[in-house]
């Protein structure tokens, strides 16, 4: 069973002069625990197909389903809660919460659901830990570098215990170095947390590192490479 | 921790904040201070005018009001009088006698208003005998009456010299008295002392054949804020067979200056109150709309909507208790001190005042609900500013939020 499957997924957006087609009739199968790159040029439709799958815009065509479920069925809030419990979110930026440290940060997604303070805290940590952050749990992202918030992000995606984790070029931002780091840290949760990952990037030695790459253009699979199968 | 992060948000940008809360502060301040002085100078104004003859309330005959006539007088016995001075709140009742009658002496005759009088209650309520400007008063000799000078200027007659009262009693009987001038008051109006006679209330009621008799019985009050009650109990004690009238009947000229005085207040509190809106409404709306990416970011990773409206609403209700409370606060001992130190008034108002033969101050008022008004009134406009980021986060999709 595919944990995310997308069955001839568009989008056409009309709110320009004339119609853009940023996704066209996309098939896929994502299995559990799969490090999955999404790649192609500027414009080919990488960040609406990851707003598709994690449910933030609506398809015009086609179906996503998220461990055989059509995400279409779920009312605006359910949907929310949705994304609350079982996918997990890194962007390319603003993903932090200015005003609390990165331990916070971590605490404030497992709030939204429900979980108790000890429980929380105990989890912050552990995966602040688990980040290379241990030592940063108290600094406010302004106090961070561009990676390390980076990280935050990635232990925040990680507290609410997703089905899996949806990254929209979360390097992007980041020097190769850097970019390479996180890249090791997300293959090392992958491996050690046995957890999905989709994302998407240009960069070349990002691409490298993906165990799958899917690559598009103008909005349609063109090359689908390293799946198991 | 959604307490926190509101709290916390708030800090964000702690220069605005403060302009913010400031501005809250000193409109809560200032609307506190601008009514505790007109509300202060209203009581003030009223209680030295219906001190000043009418009361606070007056008991009178039926009709009597419209048409002066002895035949309207009323009999309210010993009695009586000490059943309605065991009502809560009232203070003195001051009975009266009044008459046109004519004046004369020696060769000029005038009508004036002969008025019957306690001595003792009258002096208590009006501080008549501080008008005394020669002579006597009635308690040293209740024999004789007090002319106000200027009809006593233009009788020409002096103390010692006996004044002639003619004029008509009660059920038409003919009244006359010839009286010694015990003393010469004036009063700052001209009406009335060019017109005023007083006498003691035997000593009319005899002259007028209208014994044991007044026309009217004036009501002191310990505070303005007891009349309605006041009156209802006392109109439920008369029953039907008087009049009870209330100083906004017998003073609409009084009631017209206050009201527009009011008005004009009210006009300038609103005025205040756009402002501050506006100001509240400004740094509520760039709050919100520089936030716009992280509100999106927010709602994709997993937060309901009716949470951040929460705590965006929080932020706003902070910064507006926090103005408003200290604005409260602060201006409490403001008006204390104006309280017991009122302001002189100078320029064009301060002549009104004198004609009322008060001190031309403006009073401050201390009533607590002073503040807890402003401050509410403040507040619910501050919130009223919190409905823009409820709107802004409804409207709001995460996706659209993210790519500008
Ligand atoms: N909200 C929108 N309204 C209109 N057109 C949009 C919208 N979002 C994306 N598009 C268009 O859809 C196409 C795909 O955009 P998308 O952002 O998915 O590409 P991308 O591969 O993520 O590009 P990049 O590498 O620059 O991030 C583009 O032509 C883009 O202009
Ligand atoms: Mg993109």
């Amino acid at each position: 069973m595919p944990l995310i499957e997308l069955k001839n997924l568009s989008k056409t957006y009309n709110t320009t002069a004339f119609p853009v087609q940023a996704v066209k009739n996309v098939n896929l199968q994502i299995k559990k625990q799969e490090f999955t790159a999404i790649v192609g040029p500027s414009g080919s439709g990488k960040t609406t197909l990851l707003n598709l799958i994690g449910g933030l815009d609506k398809p015009t065509g086609g179906s996503v389903f998220v461990e055989e479920r059509d995400i279409a069925t779920l009312k605006a809030n359910e949907l929310i809660d949705f994304r609350l419990h079982h996918i997990g979110f890194v962007f390319q930026a603003y993903n932090l919460i200015p005003v609390f440290t990165a331990k916070e940060n971590v605490e404030f997604i497992m709030l939204l659901q429900g979980i108790s303070k000890t429980i929380r805290d105990k989890k912050a940590v552990e995966l602040l830990n688990a980040v290379g952050l241990g030592e940063r749990i108290d600094s406010r992202p302004s106090q961070l570098s561009g990676g390390q918030q980076q990280r935050v992000a990635v232990a925040r995606a990680l507290a609410s215990r997703p089905n899996f984790v949806l990254a929209d070029e979360p390097t992007a931002n980041l020097d190769s170095h850097t970019a390479e780091s996180l890249l090791d840290l997300m293959e090392q949760l992958n491996k050690d947390y046995e957890m999905t990952f989709v994302f998407s990037t240009h960069d070349p030695r990002v691409i490298k590192r993906a165990h799958r790459v899917v690559t598009l253009e103008d909005g349609a699979i063109k090359f689908d490479v390293g799946g198991k199968n | 921790m959604y307490l926190s992060l509101s709290w916390r948000n708030l800090w964000r940008n702690k220069k605005r904040t403060i302009i913010a809360a400031t501005s809250v502060f000193l409109a809560v301040l200032v609307a506190v201070v601008m009514r505790s002085m007109q509300n202060g100078s209203y009581a003030y104004m009223i209680r030295s005018s219906v001190k000043f003859y009418t009361g606070y309330l007056q008991v009178q005959g039926k009709g009597y009001w419209e048409n002066r006539s002895l035949d309207r007088s009323i009999v309210i016995d010993e009695k009586q009088q000490k059943e309605i001075l065991q009502i809560p709140h009232i203070t003195s009742i001051v009975p009266r006698l009044e008459a046109f009658s004519l004046v004369s002496f020696e060769k000029v005759t005038k009508v004036a208003q002969i008025t019957g009088i306690d001595p003792e209650a009258e002096n208590n309520m009006t501080d008549l005998k501080k008008r005394l400007v020669q002579g006597n008063y009635l308690t040293d000799m209740p024999g004789g009456v007090l002319i106000a000078q200027g009809l006593a200027n233009m009788l020409k007659i002096g103390i010692g010299d006996s004044v002639v009262l003619y004029g008509q009693g009660y059920h038409g009987v003919i009244a006359a008295a010839r009286l010694p001038v015990a003393g010469i008051v004036k009063f700052p109006i001209a009406k009335m002392n060019n017109a005023m006679v007083f006498l003691t209330l035997t000593n009319a009621q005899n002259t007028f054949s209208a014994y044991g008799r007044i026309t009217s019985l004036a009501i002191m009050l310990d505070n303005i804020k007891n009349q309605a009650h006041v009156y209802n109990s006392l109109s439920s004690m008369l029953g039907g067979q008087y009049t009870l009238m209330t100083w906004q009947e017998m003073m609409p000229d009084l009631v017209q200056g206050i009201e527009l005085d009011n008005a004009s207040g009210l006009i300038m509190l609103i005025i205040l109150y756009i402002v501050i809106a506006f100001g509240i409404f400004g740094t509520v709306m760039m709050m919100t709309t520089e936030r716009a990416k992280e509100f999106g970011v927010l709602v994709s990773v997993g937060m309901q909507k009716t949470r951040l409206i929460w705590v965006t609403t929080l932020e706003t209700a902070f910064l507006a208790f926090l103005g408003a409370i200290s604005g409260a606060v602060f201006s409490l001992p403001v008006i204390t001190y104006f309280h017991y130190h009122p302001i002189p008034i100078t320029g064009n108002a301060a002549p009104v005042f004198e004609l009322l033969g008060v001190k031309p101050i403006f009073y401050f008022s201390t009533d607590p609900w002073l503040l807890i008004n402003q401050a509410i009134v403040v507040l619910l406009i501050a919130l009223a500013t919190a409905l823009y980021p409820i709107f802004f986060i409804k409207q709001l999709q995460p996706v659209q939020a993210m790519r500008s």
